[in-house]
């Protein structure tokens, strides 16, 4: 194997693997104020969608991925309405919203399949994705507003009696979740494909719920999950472009089993769960009068 | 004087006229929503309503054609009110389903010249076995080693479409189909049996109002639905009563599981007829929709089977009629279900307006 060979795969798995660091990152940070959003692919195929379209309609990529964090606002925005003021179940409310996701972007999308763009350069990004995490990990570590965050993911009682706005800083949580979804998707559309295909998302958005789970809600270690599973990915691809003969169909499950996999080694162990997850994960926060 | 806004106040008890009126106000709202789309793609709201809530089902064939959607969705529903009702987020029913098919319909190639009594009764059983045993992977994950279940139930349903996949395009394709993805049809006795000449409407519905009023007598007169419910409300008082948590959480999956697996199985032994790639155009994730919009009663579950239907067939309508993507049934699927959710609050909520003086 010589240098170039490893090098060439390097770029592909990095370029391949920044879509699920951005997913993962948002997500987490929504999780880690206590909140679950199960919506991830929904939101992701939604930003996709609209940052195409804006950039097929004003040729403009900074406009296009301004639309598309916007939309990943307003979606995330409609899921915070609806799981903090109305306190509805968490786990159908982001169903809900990938249902919802993966309808309307097919219908917005639908005269854009086919129609050709000029791909960006995803390099940006992906040093973008590195800074995200680090700057994620000095919020919750480093600075007071992070720990703040934490603590109202873990009790949420307790941070409303230290005179905190629960439903504020979940507000803006679920938020940012929302934007880097729509990121990732806009990213996955103009920069990795670049095109518009229904579904494109391929499941990422589900990858990135079980990645959080993997990194025990630590944002380094959604790095490193992302980076073996996108190194996974890419490596099956390259063992069925040299041939191997294996029907193409089992590879093609591979990510989906290690991920199983993968989630029963992390989980099996109860504490580490019991001690990693925000305590107050799904739980609705209710004032009282 | 009152106060311009209206507080949420939470209800001593749970509202039994608002758990009736909370399916049917988000409904309305849903309706509402939808008028406003199609008036924002540019078309009479009156005419595209009606192409795609009315002229569906204006004829006897579309009265068919409604209940042969209704049915899978009306039975996986039901199934999947087992897991709910114990906050066990199951929401890997269309890999249950795609199973359930693979194994019954396996049967039905293995049999493909033979004409027996025998053939479709083996079939509906090997297709609840497969179902079932799907539904139990996630259920031992999470009950052996607490793997979360929404996760793994999700992440077999890719595996599942990709061992289907696999299989009518290599060992169980059809010898005789020039190479299209798909195995060899069933033999005649391998199909279920159309109620009415002419009509698709077949035997699964039959088999699915039988198994919704089993689950109603389940739900309703035995210990075991009772203690479904009670684990559900209050895992801490099920835990105190003695009731077996893991035993319920295997019964709930395989028993969810194996209603998927007969959905599957009467799918390609019904209108379909053999296996091939797309057996299911989403219903076991549109069930999820159906459980809730039913609030996980039987008799819920079978109007909004029907409700849930007719966007599909409205879906298809709005196509053909007005040129609109058929995703836009999709939207209609995940607006209900977030005005459903959102009325919810009413049921054990209540919304006061404040004496300000």
């Amino acid at each position: 194997m010589n240098l170039d060979l490893i090098l060439g795969i390097l770029q592909i798995v990095l370029i391949a693997t920044t879509p699920l660091v951005f997913a993962g990152i948002g997500e987490l940070v929504t999780e880690k104020s206590g909140v679950l959003n199960l919506g991830v692919e929904g939101m992701m195929l939604v930003g996709a969608v609209s940052a195409f379209i804006i950039l097929v309609i004003t040729g403009s990529y900074f406009l296009a991925f301004f639309v598309s964090i916007l939309s990943g606002i307003i979606m995330s925005g409609l899921f915070a309405f609806l799981v903090l003021f109305l306190m509805s179940n968490q786990i159908a409310t982001g169903l809900a919203l990938t249902i919802f996701g993966i309808g309307l972007s097919s219908m917005l999308g639908k005269q854009y399949i086919g129609t050709p763009i000029d791909g960006l350069s995803p390099w940006f990004f992906v040093i973008f994705s590195f800074l995200i995490v680090f700057l994620v990990s000095y919020f919750f570590y480093k600075t007071k507003a992070g720990l703040i965050l934490r603590a109202v993911g873990e009790s949420h009682n307790s941070a409303h009696a230290l005179g905190y706005s629960v439903i504020k800083i979940r507000f803006l949580s679920i938020i940012f979740g929302g934007s880097m979804c729509a990121l990732a998707g806009s990213y996955i559309s103009i920069c990795y494909a670049p095109m518009w295909q229904e579904g494109m998302t391929a499941g990422r958005g589900w990858i990135a719920l079980a990645l959080v789970v993997f990194a025990t809600w630590k944002p380094e270690r959604v790095l490193i999950g992302a980076y073996i599973f996108g190194g996974v990915t890419i490596l099956q691809m390259n063992l069925q472009a040299l041939g191997l003969r294996f029907p193409g169909q089992f590879f093609s499950m591979a990510p989906y089993v290690a991920t199983i996999i993968v989630l029963v080694l992390i989980s099996s162990n109860k504490l580490r769960i019991k001690l990693s997850a925000p305590a107050s994960l799904t739980i609705p926060f209710y004032k009282g009068r | 004087m009152n106060s311009l806004f209206p507080s949420i106040v939470s209800r001593s008890q749970s509202s039994g006229l608002m758990n009736f009126f909370v399916p049917i106000i988000s409904i309305v709202l849903t309706l509402i929503t939808g008028s406003i789309i199609f008036v924002l793609l540019g078309f009479d709201p009156v005419y595209a309503l009606y192409t795609f809530f009315i002229s569906p089902i204006s004829s006897t064939y579309g009265i068919s054609e409604l209940f042969v959607k209704a049915t899978p969705l009306a039975l996986i529903a039901i199934g999947l009110s087992y897991c709910f009702k114990n906050n066990i987020y199951n929401i890997g029913a269309e890999g249950q389903l795609t199973m359930g098919a693979i194994f019954g319909g396996g049967i039905g190639i293995l049999f493909h010249d033979t004409n027996a009594f025998w053939l479709l009764p083996l079939m509906i059983f090997t297709g609840a076995i497969g179902g079932a045993l799907w539904g139990l992977i996630p259920a031992i994950l999470k009950t052996k080693f607490n793997t979360n279940e929404i996760l793994t139930s999700l992440m077999l349903v890719y595996v599942a479409l990709f061992i289907l996949d696999y299989l009518v395009v290599g060992p169980w394709k059809d010898p005789f189909g020039y190479s299209f993805p798909k195995s060899r049809p069933f033999s005649e006795s391998g199909r279920m049996p159309l109620l009415f000449d002419g009509l698709r409407v077949h035997f699964g519905l039959i088999i699915t109002l039988f198994l919704i009023f089993v689950s109603w007598f389940i739900f309703s007169k035995t210990i075991f639905g009772f203690q479904l419910k009670v684990s559900g409300y209050s895992p801490k008082a099920a835990r105190y009563a003695g009731f077996n948590q893991t035993t319920l959480v295997f019964f709930a999956f395989a028993i969810c599981g194996a209603f998927a697996g007969i959905a599957g199985l009467a799918e390609v032994s019904g209108p379909i007829g053999l296996l091939y790639r797309d057996i299911s155009p989403n219903y076991g994730f549109t069930a999820i929709i159906v459980a809730f919009l039913g609030r996980l009663h039987p008799i819920g579950i079978i109007f909004a089977s029907l409700v849930i239907a007719l966007t599909y067939l409205g879906a298809e309508d709005a196509q053909l009629f007005l040129q609109i993507p058929s995703a836009v049934g999709f939207i209609f699927q995940g607006l209900v279900l977030f005005y459903l959710l959102g009325a919810e609050i009413l049921i054990n909520y209540k919304l006061t307006y404040k004496k300000l003086l």
